[in-house]
């Protein structure tokens, strides 16, 4: 595979599995503003991916909905961190700050990119992160000194990046993500 | 919530135009506040700014009293066609008699 569709696709499946992940928590977040936002945070991601699909898709000869829903899991190049499924507020967020502290930082390397479209597309993705960045941070700030906030952070800091291998987790919320979809083969929706 | 957890959202929809209420954000604080406020209010390119404003900073004042009905204070409150038709009865020239269709 083409080193930049590898590229893509690692990013996108990123978000995609966290969107996903994080529209867990809509309906049941712990108060009903944090509700509204976080759904919005994990739409927007949901919304990253599919941008970032279809330019992976131009390069691979098909379409952003094969990419993401049409691969067997262990093709996913997500990190393990994305996968978890955490209904632990303190966990979720924990997660949230540390993805979005390292995916930062990917996307100031990208918006660096002699590849003007990479580059252009994570202008564009990082002036929504931006809104994330601060919803982060705002929570990092006030959960930082509670013990169970700290332990999470410690837990789920080596998953950063790692993509070795999948966690049994991916498997699960594969099935729930593509079930729909495989259960009328080569539908047009 | 109490009303310290209340914030309420103004929004300006252009630049030096008139900040008008928008609704309102539950929010422990000023922080969680202008998240909230930026998502439900500024998001979609429909604000230029935001004014967010703790509720209880808010002043009330609700109870006006007009007691000798001074209506003429008001721009409603001075009824001239009224008035105006009285004295051309009085007159005897009426809208008809003085020629006008």
């Amino acid at each position: 595979m083409q080193e930049r569709a590898e590229l893509l696709l690692e990013i996108a499946d990123d978000e995609l599995i966290l969107g996903w992940r994080d529209s867990e928590w809509t309906g049941i977040a712990p108060f009903l503003e944090e509700d509204v936002a976080f759904s919005s945070i994990a739409q927007n991601e949901v919304g990253h991916a599919r941008a970032l699909y279809e330019l992976a898709a131009r390069d691979l000869g098909t379409t952003a909905d094969e990419l993401a829903f049409d691969r067997k899991p262990e093709e996913y190049r997500c990190s393990e961190l994305v996968e978890l499924r955490l209904p632990e507020w303190e966990r979720t967020i924990a997660r949230h700050v540390l993805y979005e502290r390292a995916d930062a930082e990917r996307l100031a390397r990208l918006k660096e990119s002699g590849d003007e479209e990479v580059a252009g597309l994570a202008a564009k993705i990082d002036r929504e992160e931006a809104y994330h960045r601060l919803h982060a941070e705002m929570w990092h700030e006030r959960l930082q000194d509670e013990p169970r906030y700290q332990a999470a952070l410690e837990e789920l800091r080596p998953l950063i990046g790692r993509r070795d291998g999948h966690t049994p987790e991916l498997e699960e919320i594969w099935a729930q993500m593509t079930e729909v979809r495989r259960s009328v083969p080569g539908a047009t929706w | 919530m109490t009303d310290a957890n209340i914030w309420e959202v103004f929004r300006q929809e252009r630049k030096g135009q008139a900040f008008q209420h928008a609704g309102s954000v539950a929010a422990p604080d000023e922080a969680f506040a202008e998240v909230y406020a930026r998502e439900q209010y500024g998001r979609r390119g429909e604000s230029a700014a935001l004014w967010v404003v703790p509720r209880d900073q808010i002043h009330p004042i609700e109870d006006f009293v007009d007691e000798l009905n001074r209506n003429y204070h008001r721009v409603d409150g001075y009824p001239l066609k009224q008035k105006l038709k009285e004295a051309r009865e009085r007159a005897g020239t009426s809208r008809a008699a003085a020629g006008d269709s």
